[in-house]
């Protein structure tokens, strides 16, 4: 049974609001989550608005009778109507007596965090999060491991092997970092493009190359689209196209975990582009207002498909959203896996203890296509790719940082790409031979038991195909 | 001054509170404790019974705090706590997918739209999302636990956006179940048989019954059975169906039918539209040989549709007449011309004549 006592509306700890955020890259985790006040204090450096710099606290606080009085920072205060405060229940603000719309802030944005320089170089030594050599060994294998599985499964789709295929080149410091940073238990919603985050959660090369091949061994049984990977043991809710629907389901999720009371918390990956879809703003709203222990995770990577950022937002990025719902936000460098690994730890530790969601925009470039469906060189240049790719890439800004504590060296690097290699092909050969899944599969679990009339049709089928079995592939199909 | 439709419902189903004890496909070990319930009661009654039982169930969606627009949730908040009855803010594409990943999380959930009219911002996550859960990731994740509720069908003077029906659009997405209850036992048993079920529901209230149906309604919980529709009256001559408030219209189609054709109705209550009860309406339909379905929904692409086109295929030479559609027309839900628009009894009742005589 649950105890009465749930954590639902107060939050156990609210730390100093702390500016400190001028410059364009901030070293310091501790400064840089920004609440509402941190950023309209940005914006608007006059106009302390709650006269504290305290701590905001947003809860509605309900009087005995159980109605709602005045949000707000400050303890409650009782209803003076001849007070010249605003007594609006809607805000928390003072009066102002001129006129002054405010200036949303793109040229001077958040700042993005980071730990390592482009060479892998720790800037602040103090942020280094100095983990175990087996751990950044594993996040530099995982990293390359996806590499490696992308490029013999991009070529696989130009071959005619399987029918689609989505890489992960640029974005690998995303997925490993945040995985890294999470309990197994955590669940995860994805969208499409966090192969590393199963790979890294111990997803088997043969369970991806089924997915991929639509073949027997497929936990999905075949019936969608390659990389729509999904996994009950490693809680990785299953993959859907439809972009950004993960996001409120993300946050209902996170308020079932919340009442389980068992330290969980969700993660939401989505990309730039989805977060202008309508459900990412229900998502990220309901998150706040219902206070679900969930980390939002966007992977801001410059692209959706073929529309740059400047033709997705006007504002400034994802990150600046946050405030709005009254969420902690963070932008971090997404290539610099050690910033994206804080990031995710502190985020998911506040989030489990105070139950409230967190906003990291992960910024990272997408140096793959779109999928194989997209030729990228029809609206961006190759000098454009090749700078991310050779200048500022999530594994070698790693390698530099492990061969710089001689951890890695040329001899390691040439064994591991060969045995990376060879446990892929080896994956890609098997799973090459197997069978597809049983038709029959076709018709199951679109409820959970098969109602009368998808039993007549599944038999109408096999009839069918009784009669007609030289037009169908069945052979290559389990019997 | 508007009138015929609501009356003939008060008139029926206050004076079928005796008869209407459909105890058919209810089954007790010892005789219920009862009480006189309306239809929004006996929702609050299923609801109350599931927060009782199941620890994992909330209950959320816009003013649902209070009690709700219709009362349907009055007392579950301080009985049960404000985390498990909760507002959301008003967005119902969030209020639908907040509740499929309760769901996904194994929690229940049961999600209110305010107004079936209101039901579309949250499609593409009950259609592309929840219906598709348990398919696409063959079986690994699936939303079985989700029941979203919400206020259907005509009132009077709801208008556009306060009278839709929308079945339809549903019935054409396999993976979710649509259910529709005609009176407050049949309500509570279908809303508690939605919210066991392990595949994601739909459940519409007629909103014009939530004050007007009144019946003794069993306190303690029970389920009615899903995709089996009713057969409240036997009949020889024609079959007569519908589902939720026409149900009753049908009821006095049928008295009228007989007294002044001397013609033998058979009339069905079809409770759930998605998966349907196939076998009962043709079992139906071979005997009486003939059959019409009534909905308010507009006519073309309505339920009606798809169940003409079934039973024609499996019944064709048991029809002695053309399947019959007497349905709301293809326009949007009027205001002022609600009495001109609706399936009412004279429309079904000519349609009955029509059909005996072709």
């Amino acid at each position: 049974m649950l105890s009465e006592t749930t954590q639902s509306s107060s939050r156990k700890f609210c730390p100093p609001l702390v500016l400190g955020v001028k410059r364009l890259c901030l070293h310091s985790l501790s400064q840089v989550f920004l609440s509402e006040t941190d950023l309209r204090t940005i914006m608007c450096p006059k106009y302390d608005v709650l006269g504290l710099g305290a701590s905001v606290q947003s809860s509605v606080f309900e009087n005995t009778t159980g109605s709602a009085v005045l949000p707000g920072a400050l303890q409650q205060q009782p209803f003076d109507s001849l007070a010249e405060k605003p007594q609006f229940p809607g805000a928390s603000a003072e009066f102002v007596d001129h006129l002054e719309f405010i200036q949303p802030n793109v040229i001077s944005g958040i700042p993005v965090y980071r730990v390592m320089d482009r060479q892998g170089q720790i800037i602040n030594p103090s942020e280094d999060p100095q983990l175990p050599k087996e751990m950044v060994l594993n996040f530099y294998q995982k990293m390359t491991l996806l590499n490696t599985m992308d490029r013999i499964l991009y070529e696989s789709q130009r071959q005619g092997r399987i029918s689609f295929y989505m890489t992960n080149y640029g974005e690998e410091g995303t997925h490993v970092g945040s995985a890294a940073a999470l309990d197994p238990e955590d669940l995860v919603f994805g969208q499409y493009r966090e192969a590393g985050v199963l790979m890294f959660r111990g997803f088997p090369l043969d369970l991806f190359m089924a997915q991929c091949y639509a073949n027997v061994d497929d936990l999905g049984k075949g019936r969608q689209m390659p990389v729509h990977y999904g996994s009950k043991d490693l809680n990785f809710v299953t993959i859907s196209s439809p972009l950004a629907t993960q996001i409120p389901q993300a946050a209902g999720a996170a308020y079932a975990i919340k009442r389980e009371n068992t330290n969980r918390v969700v993660i939401c990956y989505f990309g730039e582009g989805a977060a202008s879809e309508g459900d990412a703003h229900a998502g990220f709203n309901f998150a706040a207002t219902l206070e679900c222990p969930l980390i939002f995770f966007c992977r801001n990577n410059g692209y959706a498909i073929s529309t740059p950022t400047d033709e997705q937002y006007r504002g400034d990025g994802i990150a600046a959203r946050g405030p709005g719902y009254g969420m902690l936000s963070i932008r971090v460098d997404g290539n610099d896996v050690f910033a994206v690994y804080n990031a995710t730890k502190e985020a998911r530790r506040r989030a489990i203890a105070e139950n409230q969601p967190f906003l990291i925009e992960a910024m990272t470039y997408r140096i793959g296509h779109h999928s194989t469906s997209d030729d990228s060189s029809a609206y961006r240049s190759v000098d454009e790719v090749n700078y991310w790719d050779k200048q500022d890439h999530p594994i070698s800004r790693l390698r530099h940082y492990m061969t710089a504590r001689g951890w890695w060296g040329e001899e390691e690097e040439r064994a591991w790409r060969k045995q990376s290699r060879k446990l892929v092909m080896e994956a890609f050969e098997r799973a090459e031979k197997r069978q597809k899944p049983h038709p029959d599969l076709l018709f199951s679990d679109v409820y959970l038991e098969m109602p009368p009339s998808l039993e007549k049709q599944k038999e109408s089928m096999w009839r069918h195909l009784q009669q007609y079995r030289e037009h169908y592939p069945l052979d290559h199909y389990e019997k | 001054m508007f009138f015929s439709k609501a009356t003939s419902i008060e008139y029926y189903v206050v004076l079928s509170v005796h008869t209407l004890v459909t105890q058919g496909d209810l089954h007790f070990t010892n005789p219920p404790e009862q009480h006189k319930m309306n239809l929004f009661q006996s929702v609050t009654s299923a609801l109350d019974n599931t927060l009782a039982s199941d620890p994992t169930a909330v209950i959320f969606g816009e003013d649902v705090a209070f009690g709700g627009v219709f009362r349907c949730t009055v007392g579950l908040r301080d009985k049960y706590g404000k985390d498990r009855v909760f507002n959301t803010p008003l967005c119902e594409q969030g209020i639908v997918g907040f509740g499929i990943g309760l769901a996904v999380a194994g929690a229940t959930a049961i999600a209110e739209i305010q107004f079936a009219d209101y039901i579309f911002p949250a499609f593409d996550q009950i259609v592309n999302e929840a219906a598709k859960y348990r398919y696409r990731s063959g079986n690994l994740f699936d939303c079985g636990n989700l029941t979203i509720r919400a206020p259907w069908g005509c009132v009077g003077h709801g208008a556009l956006y306060h009278s839709q029906s929308p079945e339809a659009f549903f019935a054409h997405c396999p993976g979710i179940k649509i259910v529709i209850p005609r009176s407050p036992v049949q309500a509570k048993g279908l809303l508690l048989s939605c919210i066991i079920d392990k595949n994601p529901c739909i459940f519409f209230e007629p909103k014009i019954l939530y004050r007007a149906a009144v019946e003794q309604v069993p306190m303690e919980s029970y389920q009615i059975p899903l995709s089996q529709a009713e057969v409240l009256q036997e009949g020889s001559d024609i079959t007569l169906l519908a589902w939720g408030t026409q149900v009753h219209v049908m009821r006095e189609v049928a008295a009228m039918a007989q007294e002044k054709l001397g013609v033998s109705c058979e009339v069905i209550d079809l409770r759930t539209i998605q998966p349907w009860d196939i076998e009962t309406v043709c079992k139906s339909v071979v005997k009486t040989g003939r059959l019409l379905v009534s909905h308010e929904a507009p006519v073309t692409g309505g339920f009606a549709a798809e169940i003409s086109s079934t039973v024609q295929e499996e019944c064709f030479l048991n029809l002695e007449a053309p399947i019959t559609r007497v349905c709301g027309y293809d326009t949007p839900f009027p205001h002022i011309f609600e009495p001109f628009y609706i399936p009412d009894k004279w429309k079904c009742f000519d349609a009955v004549k029509r059909m005996i005589n072709y």
